[in-house]
């Protein structure tokens, strides 16, 4: 229950930092990439906080044995680069400089109601279903069946 | 055209890195929106209450705060339905493909200084680079 509740108010301060950084703004976040064009720098430095703030917190989980509110810390541990993980990134950017939005602003831009925003979403969600779908169909006759929630060990 | 905001732009970053961090003290888990949002609908409910929980407090703020703030939620620049649509299978397809969006890789992997983290933002920062390049001074939309 604890552990719930605060990851109900991680949930919502993450979309606060999010507001406040601006990239619930696809004019902006589109603004950052376009290097040719009038570039405005600003998310290097949403990235520079979150990560020197994340890096601190990272030091402190190390020094414990388990969360708060839970058996262990559940952290990604594969190191391989291999060319699904580059291939994905590539798809993924180009989505992202499409719409200007990732998963994240995208999901509390559905506070606004907007239909465009539900419609990004919705197709989001579905893309997320296809490689699932697709996973277990390359997997099906395969001995190992694939890791637990796909190979969604990053983030 | 957006104009260069530092101080924000940082302060959004603390709160990002605030919350991520109180995740994974709270829960030890990596606060990445692609990979909880995956796992939320793929988990049996019972393992993915924590995920509930999470993307329960986005949406509240989100509702809270485009009110509140609605400058903040401009959506100029957004494509209209169908590229929307196909933006948003994208973005679904590459970060399942690629474990992980902005938060996972960007922020939370990169604090962790994981070489695939390093390797994935640098990827979709040159992708979503190109895209706005093509779109902008090629297609010449936007601007």
């Amino acid at each position: 229950m604890r552990r719930d509740i605060l990851a109900f108010v991680s949930g919502a301060l993450f979309t606060l930092g999010l507001t406040v950084a601006g990239m619930t703004e696809p004019r902006k976040v589109q603004g950052f990439l376009d290097f040719a064009g009038a570039w405005d720098p600003s998310l290097a430095f949403v990235m520079l906080g979150a990560v020197a703030v994340y890096a601190l917190s990272y030091q402190l989980s190390l020094r414990r044995d388990a969360p708060w509110h839970c058996g262990e810390f559940s952290l990604p541990s594969q190191r391989r680069i291999d060319a699904r993980l580059v291939a994905g990134a590539a798809v993924f950017g180009v989505g992202w400089g499409l719409a200007g939005l990732c998963p994240g602003p995208a999901w509390s831009a559905l506070g606004t109601g907007n239909a465009t925003i539900v419609l990004f979403v919705a197709a989001l969600l579905a893309g997320m279903l296809l490689v699932r779908a697709a996973e277990t169909v390359a997997t099906g006759s395969a001995r190992r069946a694939p890791p637990a929630g796909g190979a969604a060990r990053d983030g | 055209m957006s104009h260069f905001t530092p101080w924000s732009a940082l302060l959004g970053g603390i709160l990002i890195g605030l919350a991520s961090g109180l995740l994974l003290l709270s829960s030890g888990q990596i606060a990445g929106i692609s990979g909880i949002l995956a796992g939320a609908l793929t988990r049996p409910a019972r393992a993915a209450t924590w995920r509930w929980a999470f993307l329960a407090g986005m949406l509240l703020a989100g509702f809270a705060l485009a009110r509140l703030w609605p400058a903040r939620f401009s959506l100029q620049g957004l494509p209209s339905a169908g590229g929307a649509a196909l933006a948003g299978l994208l973005v679904g397809v590459g970060t399942r493909l690629g474990s992980g969006c902005t938060s996972g890789h960007g922020v939370c992997g990169i604090a962790r200084r994981s070489p695939r983290s390093l390797v994935a933002t640098l990827t979709f920062m040159l992708t979503g680079a190109v895209t706005v390049f093509l779109l902008k001074h090629w297609f010449g939309a936007g601007t």
